[in-house]
């Protein structure tokens, strides 16, 4: 029992630092103490983190017998005509597509919403949790919540969780008192306003298209033309997106589900125009 | 003595003699009085005289919780001071978490529900004050003026005018009710409801403007404590009006 510093794998960090000041009779590493390095309670901690948590590391996977699922593109935008969300819907674990047909779009209620992008369960739970938080807010105080409000309350839960492994890049866009708002909530707490956001290994490409085409007096038909364009781009040249392009509208009157189109679809359309821009 | 043993327990014949005995102090407490109109709020507090040595700056009966709403209270000075305090923070922490301003019915209902969770607390014991809790919204530019009442038992709600605090706060409101329903909406103006919460005022203080200190928040929230010279220009109105009523029936003939 002496050669393993403490019982408990979740031993580590601030709950460490108060188990050593309880105890000071247990073997003198200060983890958790300010200052030092959070530890996994285990003989070869360096080995472990790098089996275990590529993502966190910042190494890759592919020891991994469970490769974690990431890999999409999403992405958000805010024009006059309120905020398009539009995402792919392919799920990798590594090399193998383990779904076609995700659903990275979460209807938190009728006025916002919010991507996935990540760890499909720590993304659909805390923002489902989120949905919950907002209705109590609705029923506490007789109106909807903010837009603001809303990604703070996730942002705020992402800050408590910070050093746990949570892994999620979510946007949430909605429309509320000031007009159609749009957010960037990250789990390291990051929370960001703006105009154009794209998450997830394709967002490159996507912001390339964005970038390219953006204009904030878009119509609306321009505005989910570029919302597609840009996704099939991403998953075009990147391998982990793919699948169907879920496209949503937010509105002052809710968000309006505008189309679900196959990215292989878009491709011979695509291709048509292109061919027709070229003979013209 | 253990610290989980309540205090306010109910009596057999289901009253909460610890509740109602705060109420009790907040009668001791010197009156407020306060009336909301079409585009602002007034609330008017009695000034209780100090000792000549006291220095009167410090002794503030209406405080500010937000950038716009105030409040003033009637009862235990050292309870409100602590309760008045909670509710700052709160108002500052919803402004962190919700990027907003709190709204004023937010506000009285988070006074409320802390008056309410030490009645029934183990080791405390109920504030011995009520409040009124005065000010706009921000969601609407500050348009619309609101007044809340809580009390020691810990509940609120909305006035258009109210009377807390000193021995005759009953009969003050009977007093304001009567005025009130004469009124419409429209004619509610600030010089209107100042002039009635001087009115009630003077039904319990001494005559003159240094027994009695008045506050107006107007539309988006500008809040301003009227100079003793204008409370003094009001007071004297009224007493002239009053004269010529007693005057008037024996004057005609």
């Amino acid at each position: 029992m002496a050669a393993l510093i403490g019982n408990d794998i979740l031993d580590i960090g601030s709950r460490k630092a108060r188990r050593q000041r309880e105890d000071p009779m247990a073997p003198g590493f200060a983890f958790g103490a300010p200052g030092q390095f959070d530890i996994p309670n285990v003989a070869d901690p360096a080995a472990y983190c790098r089996s275990n948590f590529a993502s966190v590391c910042g190494t890759g996977d592919e020891d991994q017998s469970v490769k974690f699922m990431k890999g999409t593109t999403t992405l958000a935008f805010k024009f006059n005509g309120g905020v398009i969300v539009s995402v792919d819907s392919r799920s990798t674990m590594g090399a193998y597509i383990s779904s076609g047909t995700v659903k990275k779009v979460i209807e938190i209620n009728p006025f916002l919403l919010g991507t996935m992008a990540g760890g499909a369960a720590d993304c659909s739970f805390w923002e489902r949790n989120l949905g919950m938080e907002c209705r109590l807010y609705e029923l506490r105080n007789g109106r909807r919540i903010s837009v603001a409000g809303a990604s703070k309350l996730l942002a705020n839960v992402m800050s408590s969780y910070r050093g746990y492994g949570l892994s999620m890049g979510t946007m949430i866009a909605g429309w509320d008192e000031k007009g159609p708002q749009l957010y960037y909530v990250d789990d390291d707490g990051t929370r960001l306003k703006g105009k154009i956001f794209s998450v997830g290994s394709g967002s490159t490409y996507a912001y390339g298209v964005l970038d390219n085409y953006y204009r904030e007096d878009l119509t609306i038909e321009e505005a989910v033309d570029l919302g597609k364009r840009a996704i099939y781009h991403a998953a075009h040249r990147d391998a982990a997106s793919g699948g169907i392009n879920n496209l949503y509208h937010m509105t002052k009157d809710g968000f309006v589900k505008v189309h679900s189109i196959d990215v292989n679809d878009m491709h011979y359309q695509f291709a048509e125009e292109r061919a027709r821009a070229m003979q013209s | 003595m253990s610290y989980d043993r309540a205090i306010t327990v109910f009596s057999p014949d289901g009253h909460l003699l610890q509740v109602e005995y705060s109420m009790e102090a907040v009668r001791r407490g010197s009156t407020v009085v306060g009336v909301q109109g079409k585009d602002c709020v007034i609330l008017a507090v009695e000034k209780r005289a100090i000792a000549k040595l006291q220095d009167a700056r410090t002794i503030r009966k209406i405080v500010s919780v937000d950038d716009r709403t105030v409040l003033a209270f009637a009862g235990l000075t050292a309870d409100a001071r602590v309760l008045v305090n909670k509710v700052r923070v709160e108002a500052q922490s919803y402004r962190l978490t919700m990027e907003d301003a709190p709204s004023v019915d937010y506000l009285a209902r988070y006074l409320a529900k802390i008056q309410q969770k030490y009645t029934q607390q183990g080791g405390v014991r109920p504030f011995g004050i009520a409040t009124l809790v005065a000010g706009v919204n921000d969601d609407d530019k500050g348009k619309r003026p609101f007044l809340y009442q809580t009390d020691p038992a810990g509940t609120h709600s909305r006035w258009k005018a109210q009377a807390i605090g000193g021995r005759n706060a009953k009969s003050l409101r009977e007093f304001l009710e009567k005025q009130y329903q004469d009124l419409n909406e429209d004619e509610l103006t600030e010089t209107k409801c100042v002039r009635l919460a001087v009115q009630a005022l003077l039904e319990v203080v001494d005559s003159g403007a240094k027994t009695m200190e008045i506050c107006v928040i107007r539309e988006g929230g500008i809040k301003e404590m009227l100079k003793e010279e204008a409370v003094q220009v009001v007071v004297d109105e009224i007493e002239a009006e009053q004269q010529e009523e007693k005057r008037g029936p024996s004057g005609s003939d």
